[in-house]
């Protein structure tokens, strides 16, 4: 596995973690009946579990299994890219509610989210190819 | 494929199955009077698909498909694998059967959500922990 897919794959690791860390506390204070202010981490369980774990895992795979281009996976820098822009954007968009961050905080994750799998796709469009080209 | 991976993908094709037939009994609501317990399913919808189905097949292919944790041990423990599968299906179960029954009967449901919560977490780590040290360059 290169290095990069170990650090998306691990990441994911953590955000799964995390994910269904707060998934747990939040389906125990339904059954509880307590907590009520622990429902400020739905959004943040959502897009840990959804983007961070589940479409992290995705990205991290395909770099690490897509054809190559003799043994090389062609331009490595806008995936490195990806992945930095990716991660701010998961912890921006899935902190900033749960944090009472201002708007511009969610904002500013979803861009940064559209901007790592812009950079992700500008890697991995040439590898999407027939056997032997 | 191992024994595992293929408990893991055939249970999350059921998952798969059920989880969209819950979406038509949801989509029934608007036109069609059902008992009230059929009307409160959507959190049972969306982890029915997300860990059911998506979550649990990602965990078999992940057990069968990423590099050997050793040559004695090639896909690290497998006990806790199983482990994991009985956790997390216990767990989603139990979840899907008293989250809509404390909505409507209340009662004594509620601690069983309290269970279904600890089962799932104790899946997700056992998974965590048997997958980590497989994480690793060539």
């Amino acid at each position: 596995m290169p290095r990069l897919s170990c650090w998306f794959v691990r990441m994911a690791l953590v955000y799964l973690l995390v994910g269904f860390t707060l998934g747990a506390l939040l389906l125990a204070a339904k059954g509880l009946g307590r907590w009520p202010l622990l429902w400020r981490w739905l959004p943040a369980h959502i897009e840990f579990l959804v983007l961070g774990w589940t479409g992290q895992l995705i990205l991290g795979v395909a770099f690490w299994i897509f054809p190559r281009f003799g043994g090389r996976r062609g331009r490595e820098g806008p995936a490195w890219l990806a992945f930095g822009c990716f991660n701010l954007g998961v912890l921006m968009a899935g902190l900033g509610p749960a944090l009472g961050a201002p708007a511009w905080v969610m904002t500013g994750g979803r861009l940064a989210e559209v901007a790592g799998i812009a950079a992700f796709i500008w890697h991995i469009w040439p590898r999407i190819k027939a056997i032997g080209m | 494929m191992p024994a595992l991976t293929r408990v893991f993908a055939k249970t999350s094709l059921f998952y798969l199955l059920v989880g969209l037939s819950t979406g038509v009994v949801l989509a029934l609501r608007g036109w069609v009077r059902l008992p009230p317990l059929l009307t409160v399913l959507s959190p049972v919808y969306f982890h029915l698909l997300m860990l059911g189905w998506i979550a649990q097949l990602i965990f078999g292919v992940v057990y069968w498909m990423f590099p050997k944790y050793s040559p004695k041990a090639p896909r690290g423990r497998e006990w806790l694998g199983w482990a994991v599968y009985g956790l997390l299906n216990a767990g989603l179960v139990l979840r899907a059967v008293a989250e809509p029954a404390l909505a409507v009967y209340g009662g004594g449901w509620g601690g069983v959500l309290v269970i279904a919560a600890v089962l799932q977490w104790l899946a997700g780590l056992g998974f965590v922990v048997n997958t980590w040290p497989r994480v690793k360059e060539r």
